[in-house]
């Protein structure tokens, strides 16, 4: 057939822009988390309320324009950026505000008082943050020039909460701040600022921290002089442990110290003497405070009559196990199981809310997701070049999956509970700007990392 | 610094594995035991979640849920509770339940493993799971002329069709009303049932399928099937004919019920004639002489020693055996330890009714899925041999002389042949006696076996006897049951 010349000559020589091939990839990734939120909050009205309702679809939509809106800035700010985090971060965000709108629904909640629309208008600030993040700061060594305001910036932001007028109590943890009718947990901002500080300074200071000093045990122990900085880091863990009362976040900062550490100086004995002086505090701690004993008591013997029946006591574990096992392998479908009998089913406790209505096998999804979001945020690190990239890549990842160990293994008795929030999960404002932060500093180093010229082996 | 970083890695995948492990352990390893802990409301709001499937009778619901208004899905309605109470049974509260509510749980609740696909479907549509409808054997009619028959009185009656098994009635009394045990409120419920379970006459025990009785002489058809059967006897072999008898090693004199020698004063009497008469020493002789094994074994294959579903556990009716002669001779009448269900009685009948096979007895005749499919349906099975068809033949006329002329003539009923054995058995010196008849019409063209048991003494102690008392019943009912 002969072509139409009409068609050939009509058609301009138009410039058109070749979208970049990770980019398309990512667009991909986001259309199915897309279905993937919109079908979980379908399921959630027809298995809660029986029927459609639209109320809260403007927002989820302007929150899928907002991420759109992301997906599109990164294609002009970052082109070569990881693929995967952003349509992971989505899709775990979208989950946990269906089943946190479901747990809205048993409880009758709407409008402002409702847990989702909260979450949905947070996730829109977080979104937000995120954006200036990516679109501000175009190379991450600009964070390395600030290492030590990080490192004050944390230090304030982890004493926020004890100024009085400021600082609130919630649920026994002083861990909150709070302007009028706002909260906020400053802490979770603090472990970015921390993971900056981390990195910047054990660059710094890895040649002074890697010589050894004598062998015990066949083990090569650092010099006494150096043992300062961990000594620091050990003692905040231990103040926000005694005086917040916040065991989580305190083995939240520890941990991740001691892995940049060990990562940056590739001793192991700075491990050894982490562990050592962590367990050494949290074992006095469980003799002097009696909410850290009884942590532990709830974790080894939860199911004990006078566990579960104490104050503070078992019953919210017992209870969260009780809804795992109550959706099994498939789970009983959103909206059709009864999360609401456990505590802070939105909050703490939304993996044993999810567990109960998508079953083993929803978990292993969420799991699978974080995993492989820890796994691109790992990859960063490992195709980094300098130094700090790398410490901050691989810092930031481990945060995250550390948190995620800390939380679903404390509802699964791997560890004790502590009342860490599930990243992207959980209801709660602060764990999603934080988080988001962290998609955009791993996306940033990403697109660094791909457009670094590359020393070819030979 | 890759290597690090490779270590942590793995140490990040070993964070990973760990949940995994924990989360299968929690979710699929323990799942059970979590679930069945007392403390687990979820349980028992999940109970009600699904829409238990209905119970029918002849395709009419006799028991469902409908929606219910109190914070639970909905609640179990038993229409013609008391009715059908022996059959149904009921669900409670707290997930105890009895009758088919019990033997059919995951049926009614949709959870048995045939429903894996419907309630995956559920779980992916999101639409609310329904249990399947349980059809069962019970004629309406028959049931409720047995209800009725019995009235006031302690005990049970059985209906079988003699060629299937399946069961038209099966009704216990004292009985009591499903729907006080099916109330929400877990203090009503527990009210009810205290109140339920320390009544006279222990309605909530099944007097049909539960209960055991001494069988007396409705036991005699096993022994004398056991003599024929073996062909040394014909049912006019002569058995001793005496008043009285010292029981062999033991002072114990026993009698036949009338005190006197049986059927006339003859030195022998007839197996047939001893049997139509229900006299006891000629049968003590009798069973002595076939030996312990021989009835044991005879006894077996009608179904005694052997738990039977029907699909709720059926008692198991004993013939121990026995290796004391005394205790031998007072087993051939339904004494000693012989005990027998009513259900167990009825088969009895109702085998010598269809030639001499045992059929599994059931009260279920499909199991419908929620969109009405017959999901299983009702299919007869033979429990074995108990008899030849000659014996079987032999029994019959045995048995329809006793209605004639022996001690089951107020079984009789105009125009239709009826076969049929009376029992009036010993509970121990000042107890109540258990009247029985069992039987089956019509006898030239057998179709439905009946048992009648009656506890208590019907109320008389120790004066009435199964001619008396329960074969009227059993005449009602089968007048009932074949329309006349």
């Amino acid at each position: 057939m002969a072509t139409d010349p009409l068609v050939t000559s009509v058609i301009p020589r138009l410039r058109i822009r070749i979208p970049k091939r990770l980019r398309n990839l990512e667009l991909g990734l986001l259309v199915i988390a897309f279905i993937i939120t919109t079908s979980s909050f379908v399921l959630v009205q027809l298995g809660a309320l029986g029927r459609i309702d639209l109320t809260l679809a403007f927002l989820v939509v302007g929150l899928g324009v907002l991420i759109v809106g992301t997906h599109v800035a990164l294609r002009f700010t970052a082109p070569n950026a990881d693929p995967f985090l952003l349509p992971i971060a989505t899709v775990i965000n979208g989950l946990g505000i269906a089943e946190i709108y479901r747990i809205d629904i048993a409880d009758g909640l709407i409008g402002w008082d409702a847990a989702s629309v909260r979450q949905i208008v947070w996730t829109g600030i977080a979104v937000v943050c995120a954006l200036v993040v990516i679109v501000s700061v175009q190379n991450h060594r600009a964070y390395q020039r600030y290492t030590y305001l990080f490192g004050l910036l944390a230090i304030v932001l982890v004493l926020l909460p004890m100024l009085p007028g400021i600082g609130r109590d919630v649920n026994g943890a002083r861990v909150w701040i709070g302007i009028g009718p706002l909260s906020f947990q400053p802490g979770e901002l603090a472990k970015i600022a921390l993971a900056i500080f981390f990195a910047g300074y054990l660059v710094q200071r890895r040649e002074a921290l890697s010589s050894v000093g004598r062998k015990v045990l066949g083990m090569r122990l650092p010099r006494g002089r150096d043992l300062g900085p961990i000594i620091l880091v050990w003692a905040m863990a231990m103040a926000v442990i005694v005086f917040q009362h916040d065991l989580g976040t305190g083995l939240l900062y520890f941990g991740l110290f001691l892995v940049m550490l060990y990562l940056a100086t590739g001793r192991f004995s700075w491990i050894v003497i982490g562990i050592v002086l962590f367990g050494g505090g949290a074992f006095a701690a469980s003799r002097v405070l009696d909410y850290v004993q009884g942590r532990f008591q709830n974790w080894l013997n939860p199911f004990d009559q006078s566990t579960y029946d104490a104050v503070g006591g078992s019953y919210q574990i017992v209870q969260g196990l009780f809804g795992l096992a109550h959706g099994g392998l498939l789970g009983t479908g959103l909206g059709q199981g009864d999360p609401t009998i456990t505590p802070l089913p939105a909050s703490d406790f939304i993996i044993t809310s999810l567990g109960e209505e998508l079953g083993l096998i929803g978990l292993f999804a969420i799991l699978c997701l974080y995993m492989v979001f820890v796994a691109r945020g790992l990859r960063i690190g490992f195709a980094s070049e300098d130094d700090f990239g790398k410490l901050l890549a691989a810092g930031l990842s481990f945060a995250v999956a550390w948190q995620v160990f800390i939380v679903v293994g404390g509802v699964t008795r791997v560890v004790p509970e502590t009342g860490l929030t599930a990243p992207f999960l959980a209801a709660g404002g602060s764990s999603l700007v934080a988080n988001w932060i962290i998609v955009a500093m791993l996306l940033r180093l990403s697109d660094t990392v791909r457009n670094q010229p590359r020393a070819v082996a030979p | 610094m890759n290597r690090e970083l490779r270590r942590v890695s793995w140490l990040v995948l070993a964070m990973f594995v760990a949940l995994f492990t924990a989360a299968s352990i929690i979710q699929v390893g323990q799942a059970d035991a979590l679930y069945t802990d007392s403390r687990n409301t979820r349980a028992v709001g999940d109970q009600y979640d699904v829409q238990r499937g209905p119970i029918l009778v002849g395709g009419r619901p006799v028991v469902q849920s409908v929606a219910s208004k109190d914070g639970y899905k909905y609640q179990r309605e038993y229409a013609d509770g008391p009715l059908y109470a022996s059959v149904t049974g009921y669900y409670a509260i707290n997930g105890a339940a009895t009758g088919i509510e019990s033997a059919l749980n995951q049926e009614l609740a949709g959870t048995s493993n045939a429903d894996f696909l419907s309630r995956l479907n559920d779980t992916l549509t999101g639409a609310h799971p329904q249990g399947n409808s349980v059809e069962l054997t019970i004629d309406a009619k028959v049931q409720k002329a047995a209800y009725d028959a019995l009235g006031g009185l302690q005990g049970a009656v059985v209906v079988e069709e003699v060629k299937t098994g399946r069961i038209l009635a099966l009704v216990s009394k004292p009985d009591y009303d499903p729907n006080v045990l099916a109330a929400h409120d877990t203090n009503a419920y527990l009210a009810a049932y205290h109140k339920l379970a320390s009544a006279a006459g222990d309605p909530l025990v099944n007097k049909a399928i539960t209960d055991l009785n001494p069988p007396g002489s409705t036991f005699k058809p096993v022994v004398s099937s056991a003599a024929i059967g073996s062909g040394a006897y014909s049912k006019s072999s002569p058995l001793p004919n005496v008043s009285s008898l010292k029981l062999p090693g033991s002072n114990t004199v026993i009698h036949n019920d009338n005190r006197t020698t049986c059927a006339g004063s003859a030195a022998t009497v007839s197996i047939e004639l001893a049997q139509a008469f229900s006299c006891n020493l000629p049968f003590a002789e009798l069973g002595a002489k076939l030996g312990s094994a021989a009835v044991k074994q005879q006894a077996e294959l009608f179904g005694f020693n052997h738990e039977f579903d029907i699909p709720m556990p059926v008692s198991k009716s004993l013939y121990p055996g026995y290796s004391d002669a005394a205790q031998l001779m007072m087993s051939a009448f339904g004494q000693i330890d012989d005990r027998a269900t009513a259900l167990q009685m009825a088969m009895n009948m109702a085998t010598i009714a269809n030639g001499g096979v045992v059929m599994n007895p059931t009260v279920v005749d499909s199991i419908l899925a929620p969109d009405l499919t017959v999901r299983q349906a009702f299919q007869a099975s033979q429990f074995g041999r108990a008899v030849s068809a000659a014996t079987a033949k032999t029994e019959t006329e045995m048995l329809v002389k006793g209605v004639e002329e022996g001690t089951g003539t107020n079984a009789r009923i105009s125009g239709v042949s009826v076969a049929g054995k009376t029992g009036t058995a010993q509970n121990g010196v000042d107890k109540p006696f258990t009247l029985w008849f069992t039987g089956f019409a019509p006898a030239d063209n057998p179709q439905y076996a009946v048992s009648v048991v009656v506890e208590n003494g019907g109320g008389m102690n120790q004066s009435g006897t199964g001619n008396a008392v329960a074969a009227p019943v059993a005449r009602k009912v089968l007048e009932a049951v074949l329309g006349k």
